[in-house]
Parts: structure tokens; C-alpha cells; sequence
């Protein structure tokens, strides 16, 4: 049933080209990177590898974000938070595996805690030295605290602004919680001169297009499971809890729940795309939590299209390379422009790209089938003398599969 | 009086808003498969009374009992309709962005919680059961088509629909054919007299003809308060009925 619907037509073939296509880079730009000359017009320079490789987090990021705002309703404006907190988790694995290389030479302690006269180890740091241990911390923080987080806030049914608000105030507590030189976690500085991960040069072109490789695989197998969480019951029941919630508390289902459940799974999914980010820059510290970096979030998916799954990664590679541009350009007005292109997007591309080229193909589809349908007249559209085939206008969501966040606005009950 | 033949028990019930008392001191009785309308002027605390059964308003004070024992006032939402309460709002609420068939695969009868619905593969028994609840409902040759694309009445239908496909024993059907033609009122008054041969309903509705149709007992309600009950006939010849509803 699932791989049937994963080659059929329409949006179903849309998330199988997206994922053919992000394995294929997987193999590919590494590959140009590390087997092709220097000299030859094929050649992907380092940087670019690792600022694709970068961009690819961000798409995760937004992609998680596309989970909850897309196909829930819930517009987080604190997912840097998730996404932070997976950083720090794979930068404090990053920190222990320097060892005895760093500036003080101290073998168990990392150089901001002897700058900081720490004696010993913080608790919360024993494990981390072991991969395995950070990889679960990912995992697990994240979505622990969303869980907690998502537990109170639905249970007391904050709904709307109210609910982006208090995702806000979280995220901007945690920047100043981390910022504290006594959390213990290098306060200002954050985490930072990285040495090895799993025994590989951080620095090394190796090392970083595998990280590529490896952050566009995941990309592509989130986009799967994406794909089969709302292409199933339990999603169409998300969808069902955005546009008519208080609907589905009366047929018996626990709306907090099913929003518990997405609000989680979407953490879970921000802290990997940070635990990649994190190897892959080089540094991870409190400005990660800054307010503005989960709204940049927002803009990305808003722009690509939110509820398509392929839009945000598009939004986010979109904007960012964007930016990575426009800043070196003209750095002091990027921010003018990001504003701008949200309020255009708003204005003029509501659903966003993807939406867009949807609604442009379903026009274009119902052009050709009033063409077709069109006897009289072979060659329908070019006679001025014909009156224009009447335009079909549909729901962006026209079937099952095509699940999409712009069909008819949320209705109240009551 | 005795609970036990109940299915739906409200004693002394009393609920207010910023101190405008929407429900007053309300008594109201009804026995296990009967069907009853609910009339009454606007603001007669029709839908507070369905808000309360349902779980979504707490009563100040009184007794709500569903099936003579459960007390309705201890549960919430999901629970009660877990229980087998079933509500159909006022305004046609169905999950517009979703087709027929899978607005009532999620009404649809069985587990309620998330790891089932994610693995949930249709049955061939539910297939059937949505398939027999589209054709009663006359929805079966727009099963795929999106709830948004149906007219206000048929959304009238697919609700009721759902309400079906969620077995309750008791169904609280609010203003079924507001905005409904002639036809389709009658159908649905048709429809609703075979729902109520084997469920309890109780039926909130302003359209005279309509109850009519339904020839079941009436209760009109009057300030948060039942003002008068018994036929139609009886209650439409009450003089304080006159006064504040019918109008003379």
C-alpha cells in the first residue's frame, strides 16, 4: 500500500523525486568534490560542499517546522530552540573527543571550564565523550522537552498567537539561560574548536562531504517518514485537528494528544538537523536561541510553501543562498530584504512556491482539457473567435494524497 | 425520580455566564430509544444544554446522568463521546480539506489514540460500514469529492453521517435543516425517524414543518428553563408557548 502510493502520480511523485534527488547529491557532490581534479570545470570547491551542507540542516529544520505549522496549525516560533539544543548535545561530544589538544592541555576538562576554574566535570557532561550516548541525547532532549512543553500547553488548550508566544518566550529563555558562564556550557563563547568526530579531522574534505552526505540522507528519509506520518490516518487526523479541532474532541479523539505527538516528533527531528549543523560550522553558542532565527524558520517555509513537504527544504535553500549572496553583496540591508520577501510572499504567493506552481499546473492542466474537450475547433485557445475555456477553479488539495495547508480556512466550531 | 431507564438525565441543572444565567434550575428526562425536538426562542439555552452534555461547558450546579449511571459533569469531551454521545453543531462543522470518505473514516468507530491511527490500514469491515453510511446519507457518488465542495445541506448530511459512522446511543442533532430546501428537509426528517429506531435522539430545531415531520414529543425551552412539554399539538396550544415562541 505505501510503496503504491509512493510511485503513484502527483504530489506522491513529487516527494519520490525529491528523495531521488537528494541521494543522488549525496553521492554526487562528494564525489565531485573528492575525485575530481582541482583544475576541472566539475570540481565542487570545499566551501560549497560545506555551506550546501549547512543549508541541508536548514531545510530539515524547516521541514520539521512544516510538520507542526503545515499540517497542524501550530505556529512554533521557537523550533532554533529544538534544533539548538541538538547542537549543543553533538557539540558537547565534539568538545570531550579534543582531549588533552586543547590550549591548557587538560585531559578531561574542555578549555572553557579550566578558564573558569571548574575543579571537575559537570554532571550533565559524563557520557558524552561516548557517540553513542550524544546521538541519543539529540534524540532525546529535544523531544523531551517538547514534550513537556507541548504536555502543558495543549492540555491547557493554548491555542493561536498565544501558543507562538509562549514558544518564543522559550526559546529566549534558553538563550539566556545559556548565555550564563555557570550553566556550564561555555556560556557566551558557546562550544567551539573542534577536533575530530568518531576519530575523523572535522576539517578534512572527507570529513566534511561525508557530513554532506550524510545530512542529505537524512534530509531524504525525513521527508519519508514526513511523507508517511500525514499520509496516514493518524495525519489525516492532524489536518482534521487544524481545521475543525473542537470537531475531533467530539468524535472522541484527544486533540492535545495528536498534537503532542507531531509537536514532538517535529523536536526530535529539529535536533538532528542540529546535531549535523553543529560538525559541519564548527561552533555552537547561545545566538542559536535568538528569537530571530526560529522566525527566519517561519519565513523559510512560509515562502516555500507550507503543507507540501517539498516547499520549506525549497524555501530554505532558497532564502539561504539568498542570503549567503545578498550578504556579501550588500550586508547591511539583509535584513530589509528578508522582511521584504516575507511580506511579498504574504501579499502575492499566499500559498508560497510550491503552492504557486500548483496552482499554475492545475490551470494549465484545465486549459488543455477544455482543449481537448473542444471539437469545433482543433487547435482551442488560438481562434480569438472561441470564447476562453472557462477556468476551473479547485482547491489547491484536489485528491487524497495531495494533502495542502492552503485549502479552506480553519473553521470555529461554534 | 428513577434514573434507570434513562438515557439522558438532567436534575436542577443551573450554568451562567458573567452572571446572565443561561441555564436555569433545567429538568429534563429522556428515555432509553426515545427521540425528542428541542424548541424555544434564541438565547433559550438550546445549545448551552447540548454544551454541557457534551462535556464542553461545566455546570454550576444540578445532576447530569447519561444512561443512568455515568455523570456526564465528571468527563470531558472525548470521554463522553467515547461513551457514546454523539453531537451534530449547529453550524455544519466537518473537515473541509479532507474527501467524504475519509471525514468518516476518522468519525468512524474504534480506537482513539495516536499509534493505531498511524499504522491504521483499512478493513474490509470498514470499508463496508463507510460504504452503508454513504449510502444512507446519499453521499455515496461523491465519496471522493472534498467536504468543501458540498452544498450546506449535504454538509448537514455528512455530519450526520459521521455522527452514524460513530455509533453513539445517544445523538444531539443541533438545527439539522437550517438552510435545507423543502426536499431536503423532508428527507432529512426521514432520515432522522430511522436514525431513532435504534438510537436516542434529541433534536434542537426552529422549523415548525420539520417537527412536524418527526411527530415526537416536544420540549420548548424558555429562558435556560423548560417552559412546556408533551405533543406538539399540546405544546403549540400553550398559551406562554405562544407568548414567547410561536408568536401569535
Amino acid at each position: 500500500m505505501i510503496t503504491g502510493r509512493f510511485f503513484a502520480a502527483g504530489a506522491d511523485r513529487r516527494i519520490a523525486i525529491t528523495i531521488f534527488i537528494l541521494l543522488a547529491i549525496a553521492i554526487i557532490v562528494p564525489l565531485l568534490n573528492l575525485a575530481v581534479s582541482p583544475t576541472s570545470a566539475f570540481y565542487v570547491p570545499s566551501y560549497v560542499v560545506a555551506l550546501t551542507g549547512k543549508y541541508l540542516c536548514y531545510a530539515l529544520l524547516a521541514l520539521a517546522l512544516d510538520l507542526v505549522w503545515g499540517y497542524c496549525g501550530i505556529l512554533s516560533l521557537g523550533h532554533g530552540a529544538f534544533f539548538a539544543l541538538g547542537g549543543y548535545a553533538m557539540g558537547m561530544y565534539l568538545m570531550r573527543q579534543i582531549g588533552s589538544r586543547g590550549v591548557y592541555g587538560n585531559p578531561l576538562l574542555p578549555d572553557f571550564m579550566v578558564f573558569l576554574n571548574y575543579g571537575e566535570l559537570p554532571w550533565f557532561w559524563y557520557g558524552f565523550d561516548q557517540f553513542w550516548f550524544a546521538a541519543i541525547m539529540v534524540l532525546a532532549v529535544p523531544g523531551l522537552l517538547a514534550f513537556v512543553f507541548g504536555w502543558f500547553a495543549f492540555r491547557s488548550r493554548v491555542t493561536g498567537v498565544y501558543l507562538s508566544i509562549i514558544t518564543q518566550a522559550m526559546t529566549y529563555a534558553l538563550l539566556l539561560a545559556f548565555f550564563r558562564n555557570d550553566m556550564g556550557f561555555g556560556g557566551n563563547n558557546g562550544l567551539t574548536d573542534f577536533k575530530d568526530i568518531l576519530g575523523y579531522n572535522v576539517q578534512a574534505d572527507a570529513t566534511r562531504s561525508a557530513l554532506f552526505a550524510a545530512s542529505a540522507v537524512t534530509l531524504a528519509l525525513a521527508v519519508f517518514v514526513t511523507w508517511a506520518i500525514v499520509g496516514s490516518k493518524y495525519g489525516k487526523l492532524l489536518m482534521a485537528v487544524r481545521d475543525a479541532e473542537s470537531r475531533t474532541r467530539f468524535l472522541g479523539w484527544r486533540a492535545e494528544n495528536v498534537k503532542l505527538f507531531a509537536f514532538t516528533v517535529s523536536a526530535v527531528m529539529a535536533g538532528i538537523a542540529g546535531a549535523l549543523y553543529v560538525p559541519q560550522v564548527g561552533i555552537i553558542n547561545p545566538g542559536e536561541f535568538e528569537p530571530s532565527n526560529s522566525i527566519e524558520v517561519v519565513v523559510w517555509a512560509a515562502v516555500g510553501g507550507r503543507g507540501t513537504i517539498v516547499g520549506p527544504i525549497i524555501g530554505a535553500l532558497v532564502v539561504n543562498a539568498g542570503k549567503s549572496w545578498f550578504t556579501g553583496v550588500l550586508p547591511a540591508f539583509w535584513l530589509f530584504a528578508l522582511g521584504g520577501l516575507f511580506v511579498a510572499v504574504t501579499l502575492f504567493l499566499p500559498k508560497g512556491i510550491v503552492g504557486m506552481w500548483d496552482s499554475w499546473r492545475g490551470n494549465a492542466r484545465a486549459l488543455r482539457a477544455a482543449s481537448i474537450t473542444n471539437p469545433i475547433n482543433g487547435e482551442a485557445g488560438t481562434d480569438p473567435a472561441v470564447p476562453p475555456p472557462p477556468k476551473i477553479v479547485r482547491s489547491a488539495a484536489r485528491t487524497p494524497g495531495d494533502w495542502s495547508a492552503s485549502g479552506p480556512e480553519p473553521q470555529p466550531a461554534e | 425520580m428513577p434514573k434507570s431507564n434513562t438515557i439522558l438525565y438532567l436534575d436542577g441543572v443551573s450554568v451562567s455566564f458573567d452572571g446572565f444565567r443561561a441555564i436555569n434550575n433545567l429538568s429534563l428526562v429522556l428515555d432509553k430509544g426515545e427521540m425528542r425536538a428541542i424548541i424555544g426562542p434564541n438565547g433559550a439555552g438550546k445549545t448551552t444544554m447540548m454544551d454541557i452534555v457534551t462535556g464542553k461547558t461545566r455546570p454550576d450546579a444540578g445532576e447530569v446522568y447519561f444512561d443512568g449511571q455515568v455523570d456526564l459533569t465528571k468527563h470531558d469531551e472525548a470521554e463522553i463521546a467515547m461513551m457514546g454521545i454523539g453531537r451534530k453543531f449547529q453550524k455544519p462543522t466537518v473537515f473541509e480539506s479532507h474527501t467524504i470518505e475519509d471525514n468518516l473514516m476518522l468519525a468512524l468507530k474504534g480506537p482513539r489514540s495516536i499509534f493505531p491511527a498511524l499504522f491504521h490500514r483499512r478493513s474490509a469491515a470498514e470499508a463496508r460500514q463507510i460504504d452503508d453510511i454513504l449510502g444512507i446519507i446519499r453521499l455515496g457518488d461523491k465519496r471522493d469529492e472534498l467536504a468543501a465542495n458540498l452544498s450546506h445541506g449535504q454538509k448537514q448530511w455528512l455530519e450526520i453521517g459521521m455522527l452514524l459512522a460513530q455509533d453513539p446511543k445517544l445523538l444531539l442533532v443541533d438545527e439539522p435543516v437550517a438552510g435545507m430546501t423543502d426536499a431536503e428537509t423532508e428527507e432529512t426528517a426521514r432520515l432522522l425517524r430511522d436514525i431513532a429506531r435504534d438510537h436516542s435522539v434529541i433534536v434542537v430545531e426552529h422549523d415548525m414543518h420539520f417537527v412536524r415531520e418527526l411527530g415526537v414529543k416536544v420540549t420548548c425551552l424558555h429562558e435556560g428553563s423548560v417552559l412546556s412539554e408533551g405533543s406538539l399539538d399540546f405544546v403549540s396550544a400553550d398559551e406562554r408557548v405562544v407568548e414567547v415562541y410561536l408568536g401569535r
